[in-house]
């Protein structure tokens, strides 16, 4: 393969893009055998693109048109008249205490979830991969995930909510929540809430990562001499960190837009983004305030920008080893 | 291993992407051209243009339009909510026009945003029941068809918009309701929550941002707090003060709420604590309403028919039909007070026995303006995070 890969290339497509030219052709680490053939670039040719048309008509009509609804519309008032008012006035409080709010909620609950939702991962990748722990944890972990909203503000209402199921047994044994600082509508109750779905999303998405690792590897640099601690340091953290930091960015992401279940368990209480627009974008108080909503849409637009960005580069950086 | 997470990242992006752009609905308004005169009614008068029912020659010229039409669009109206389950089944009933009912548990905001977006299709609301706010800018962004149904008169002044882009339909009081089983020493004022025996059990319906309720239970709080319609922030500091205490639940209440003991106090409007009480009976819980004597607050929701409605002749005649004697009647006998209560009580054509249902009420009332409710809502929006955090 790596022979033929020049052939693949018709002449006169025009120069090698930069990937291709920043991922040289020579085996790459341990992982060459399994993923050589998919991280290394080949020229696109005109018809490969035909493949790409229906996803990137997808992502035009679903990401492109609504987010230059939102960007245009938060640079214009209710009349429809260009102004930046609504920009500047969602820096200022109220809105940037929210932005302070669901910006520390989102990574408290996205590290916690990470960190918790890989040692899951690790500790379940130990069972055989056909065996029932294994199949259990990942069905389980499918269903979770995706478990929000008003259901799930109401699941830890009925279990630790003043009259939940746990609540009460806690207190027939002597134990009052409630006096000990514990109640669901504070950020400490959210991060809880919240982890319910954030670990079982990471487990998913960081469990094909921990598979790729081979036992042979590890057993590789045992016979070289190399201790646990120094494997995983050397070996298996530099490949586990881009994946990691992928999840913890989608975690950060899946946080950040969450908003039935806070409200439902809040009440605007804890000041959230989601919770802000939700008021102006369909709510009975306030009217004639869209381009409101349309302005944090697009500062939330930019927080995940940079959030992205910063990932990249981390991910360059901690990808460097890999090339 | 670049181009998963390249995709991981782009998943992130169209996650967060997809929650911001929930609804956009200024940008595609604008270009549509008024799509009104619609097929059914153009034949002799144009529906969409009719301010009374005598312009377009009499009620039963309406009604033989409305029924060519034959079907209805009503948004956001839930079944249990005044009583809409019966008045929409008498409406069909009486006249054999369908009616949709999208989005039953949509706001009213959601409700301005269909007329906006479904602009020109035969899905768009052809009427809606809104809140002031979305009352006031409706008419003012010209969402809304000016009519004034056959008993326009009997609707007071101050409750309707000269022109009749908007009037008001039903309305109530915020009412503390309870578990009578669950809370021994029932509260009469809002200013005797504030006790730690109330721990952990008084609720609103919603952010006072976003809910009108949880917003005229901050004003009424305001009233029973030395505030003022005009000064909302004593609301605001008494609900915060709740929280201190640990009284206030900041949890959003629903009958689901209630069932499970979460809030077994609960400030909302007294028509939906009364018809909430009556399917709580059914699940064994035992709710009981009580309209404060400290913070006496009406507020009253409104029609208006759509500019741009799909089927013009039977928006006009379910308004005809909501301002008869029967369709006030049915509101009433939701526990809602209809907007002509007043004049069906002086002919003597209210519904006795839905009267007497009604909870009671001493001492007069206040009712908010627009001007007054936008102002709470301002104070709200910058201080209610700030008060219960």
């Amino acid at each position: 393969m790596t022979a033929s890969a020049p052939a693949d290339v018709p002449a006169g497509v025009g120069e090698p893009t930069p990937a291709a030219a920043a991922s040289p052709l020579r085996p790459a680490g341990p992982r060459a055998g399994r993923l050589g053939r998919l991280g290394r670039a080949r020229r696109t040719r005109p018809a490969d693109l035909l493949g790409l048309a229906p996803f990137a008509a997808y992502v035009a009509v679903f990401l492109g048109a609504p987010a230059y609804a939102v960007i245009t519309a938060a640079f214009k008032d209710d009349a429809g008249h260009a102004t930046l008012s609504n920009v500047t006035t969602t820096l200022k409080d109220p809105y940037r205490h929210a932005f302070t709010v669901s910006i520390e909620l989102s990574v408290l609950s996205a590290v916690l979830g990470a960190v918790l939702g890989l040692a899951l991962a690790i500790a379940v990748s130990g069972a055989r991969r056909d065996g029932f722990v294994h199949r259990a944890v990942t069905t389980a972990s499918g269903v979770l995930a995706y478990f929000g909203g008003l259901p799930l503000a109401f699941v830890f209402l009925a279990t630790l909510g003043p009259q939940g199921l746990v609540t009460k047994w806690l207190n027939s044994a002597g134990y009052n929540l409630t006096q000990h600082g514990f109640v669901l509508w504070n950020m400490a109750g959210l991060v809880l809430v919240y982890l319910y779905f954030q670990i079982p999303l990471m487990l998913l998405v960081i469990f094909p990562a921990l598979d790729g690792l081979r036992p042979q590897w590890e057993e590789a640099a045992r016979s070289l001499g190399a201790s646990r601690r120094q494997y995983w340091l050397r070996v298996g953290g530099p490949l586990l960190a881009p994946p990691f930091l992928g999840a913890l960015l989608l975690l950060f992401a899946n946080a950040f837009a969450a908003y039935a279940t806070a409200y439902a368990l809040s009440t605007g209480s804890v000041p959230l983004v989601p919770i802000q627009i939700g008021s102006v974008m369909s709510g009975n108080v306030l009217a004639g305030q869209e381009n409101i909503g349309n302005a944090l849409g697009l500062w939330m637009i930019v927080v995940v920008g940079l959030v992205v960005v910063a990932y990249t580069l981390l991910q360059r950086r901690t990808a460097r080893w890999l090339r | 291993m670049n181009r998963r997470l390249t995709g991981i990242a782009a998943t992130a992006v169209v996650l967060a992407l997809s929650a911001t752009a929930c609804s956009s609905s200024k940008t595609n308004s604008g270009s549509t051209s008024g799509g009104t005169s619609q097929g059914a009614a153009a034949g002799a008068k144009d529906a969409s243009k009719a301010t009374t029912a005598a312009d377009l020659g009499g009620m039963d010229a309406l009604v033989a339009a409305a029924k060519k039409e034959g079907t209805l669009n009503a948004i956001a109206l839930p079944k249990t909510w005044a009583n809409y389950g019966a008045i929409m089944d008498a409406f069909t009933a009486k006249y054999g026009i369908k009616i949709n009912d999208a989005n039953p548990d949509g706001s009213s905001q959601d409700e301005l945003n269909a007329i906006k977006q479904q602009k020109g299709t035969d899905r768009a609301p052809d009427v809606v029941d809104v809140g002031q706010a979305a009352a006031t800018s409706g008419a003012a962004s010209g969402l809304f068809a000016p009519y004034q149904v056959a008993t326009w008169s009997q609707i007071a002044d101050a409750q309707k918009d000269s022109q009749g882009l908007w009037y008001n339909d039903y309305g109530g009081y915020i009412a503390i309701g309870y578990d009578a089983d669950k809370v021994k020493n029932p509260p009469t004022t809002l200013k005797s929550l504030d006790d730690p025996q109330y721990k952990s059990q008084v609720a609103l319906n919603g952010d006072p941002t976003k809910a009108n309720a949880a917003l005229s239970g901050v004003l009424a709080a305001a009233l029973a707090n030395g505030g003022s319609l005009d000064n909302a922030q004593p609301g605001i500091d008494f609900f915060g003060k709740l929280k201190k205490d640990g009284v206030f639940v900041p949890v959003a209440a629903t009958q689901a709420t209630i069932q499970s003991g979460t809030t077994p106090i609960t400030i909302d409007w007294d028509y939906l604590q009364a018809s909430a009480a009556t399917d709580l009976k059914a699940k064994g819980v035992n709710w009981k309403v009580v309209v404060p004597s400290d913070g006496l607050f009406g507020g009253f929701y409104n029609q208006a028919i759509s500019a741009s409605a799909p089927h013009p002749a039977a928006a006009r005649l379910w308004e005809e039909f909501l301002y008869s004697a029967d369709g006030q009647n049915l509101w009433l006998k939701g526990m809602a007070r209809p907007a002509e209560l007043p004049a069906l009580q002086k002919a003597g054509t209210a519904d006795a026995a839905a009267l007497a249902a009604l909870p009671a009420v001493a001492g007069t009332p206040q009712f908010a303006t627009q001007d007054q409710m936008t102002a709470a809502s301002k104070l709200a929006v910058s201080g209610w995070a700030k008060a219960t955090g």
